[in-house]
């Protein structure tokens, strides 16, 4: 019936009209629809809900998360940017620094540097502790002096530079070479013959709530599986301008009895541009709409831990929030 | 307004003594005077949306929680009100802690299902990378 499939549409689409965005929100809770069933059942949950890897590569994540919420999806996302810990330069002490960078500038930038050193086995260090110790800081050096090349033809700098851990038994736990920034080629500073930079970083565990450069992940973002349906059998030159109305590989024109009909073929690929909407004839023959319960994740790590990690990370942040507030209310009851 | 006056203000939280004598409470529960239970407004401190909103979703499809919203006080202060009204004569704090046991469910049974997927694709990956030698 048409009002069943109409609720359907609201319980479970996000619709794009050509001026707005319809059903947006989560209506799914007990009693909003009479006859369904909507308190939370972890069985039916569990049924429900799958995660395909898309694509996956040393950097970058694609997958597909399907029938869970946009309130737990989007707290995995936000967890993604601000509260995965990382290791990053926090405080520099400049010995000399003879170039034209300012001092405060290089000390901005190289906290920006990613550096690649599991966060999982350092801690926090403590408030009003100065000093550190060796498991909560590691400590870089940079000298660097650039001085005239009397072999060359133009004039080019002779660098000498050296990055050096030490502290501690982190030697026995880290072999050489394994804590390093994650890229050796990111430019600091440019240095003119004379000029010299002297300084020791320390580097701390922090989230990328406190300050950006703690954050692990280039971007993480989600979108919903796009749903187009075509309300009406298009034919001919109508199904050629539909196909260009959409991104490629979305409308397929098949030929059936020597008529051309235009077929939705993969959805996934739209970015909804809404172009079909600026035309008459077509804005009537096709429903735009999203799935509200199917998130394609995409997440770009700096290079400091594998983007799965990072996703595996998150969803133990989240698990942690909420164990600290049940710990707290059970503290509380035993008063 | 006559209920700001007779609200009761209970301060329930763990209070960990810092080295400058500083109490950090991490959770409070304001009731107005003459409700039972069955009202509450919990605040969170150091939270925001990322936990009010999924915890919000998870205690909403309680369906004996009448009402359940949360609101970020304001920007500055890094703290959540989250309010749960329940019906019938429930304590509101049932549906709380109900709410924070099942998103940790949800929670571990996402992370089974996404690690046991990045195991399959990585499986799948290698057998493809055997197969064209």
């Amino acid at each position: 019936m048409a009002a069943a499939q109409a609720v359907e549409e609201m319980r479970s689409r996000v619709v794009l009209g050509e001026f707005g965005v319809r059903n947006v929100h989560t209506t799914d809770f007990p009693g909003n629809y009479s006859g369904y069933d909507d308190a939370w059942d972890q069985d039916r949950f569990e049924k429900n809900f799958r995660v395909d890897v898309v694509h996956m590569d040393e950097n970058s994540l694609e997958f597909d998360m399907v029938g869970i919420d946009a309130a737990i999806a989007n707290a995995f996302r936000r967890i993604l940017l601000a509260e995965v810990p990382t290791m990053a330069v926090e405080k520099v002490l400049v010995y000399n620094n003879t170039s034209i960078v300012q001092d405060e500038i290089l000390a901005h930038r190289l906290g920006l540097i990613p550096i690649h050193a599991d966060p999982r086995l350092f801690e926090y260090r403590n408030q009003g502790d100065e000093e550190g110790t060796e498991i909560d800081t590691l400590q870089f050096r940079l000298q660097v002096r650039c001085t005239r090349n009397p072999h060359a033809a133009k004039d080019s700098s002779d660098p000498n530079e050296l990055y050096v851990n030490h502290k501690g038994n982190q030697a026995d736990l880290f072999p050489e070479g394994t804590i390093r920034p994650v890229h050796d080629d990111i430019l600091i500073a440019q240095l003119r013959p004379g000029q010299e930079i002297d300084l020791l970083m320390h580097c701390v565990k922090g989230i990328g709530k406190d300050h950006a450069k703690f954050s692990p992940v280039a971007t993480a973002s989600y979108r919903l599986l796009p749903d187009i349906t075509l309300l009406e059998p298009v034919e001919g030159d109508a199904a050629e301008e539909l196909s260009r109305c959409f991104s490629p590989g979305v409308i397929e024109v098949q030929e059936i009895q020597g008529k051309k009909v235009a077929r939705v073929a993969n959805p996934r690929l739209d970015t909804f541009s809404r172009e079909v909407f600026r035309n008459e004839k077509l804005k009537k023959v096709v429903r735009l709409a999203r799935v509200r319960n199917h998130y394609i994740f995409s997440v770009e790590s700096t290079g400091v831990l594998p983007p799965d990690v990072l996703v595996s990370e998150a969803i133990k942040v989240l698990m942690g929030k909420c164990r600290r507030f049940l710990d707290e209310l059970d503290a509380v009851q035993m008063d | 307004m006559e209920d700001d006056q007779e609200l009761e203000r209970k301060i329930s939280g763990l209070k960990t003594p810092m080295a400058e004598g500083e109490r950090k409470t991490a959770l409070e529960m304001v009731q107005a005077a003459g409700t039972d239970r069955h009202c509450v407004t919990f605040v969170l401190h150091e939270e925001d949306h990322t936990l009010g909103n999924s915890l919000r979703y998870m205690i909403m499809k309680n369906p004996e929680v009448e009402f359940c919203g949360y609101t970020t006080t304001h920007p500055s202060e890094s703290k959540i009100n989250l309010r749960i009204q329940t019906r019938g004569a429930l304590p509101a704090v049932e549906p709380f802690q109900r709410g924070l046991t099942e998103l940790m469910n949800v929670c571990q049974h996402v992370l089974d299902k996404f690690e046991a997927s990045v195991k399959e694709y990585k499986d799948q990956k290698a057998s493809r990378n055997e197969a064209t030698f």
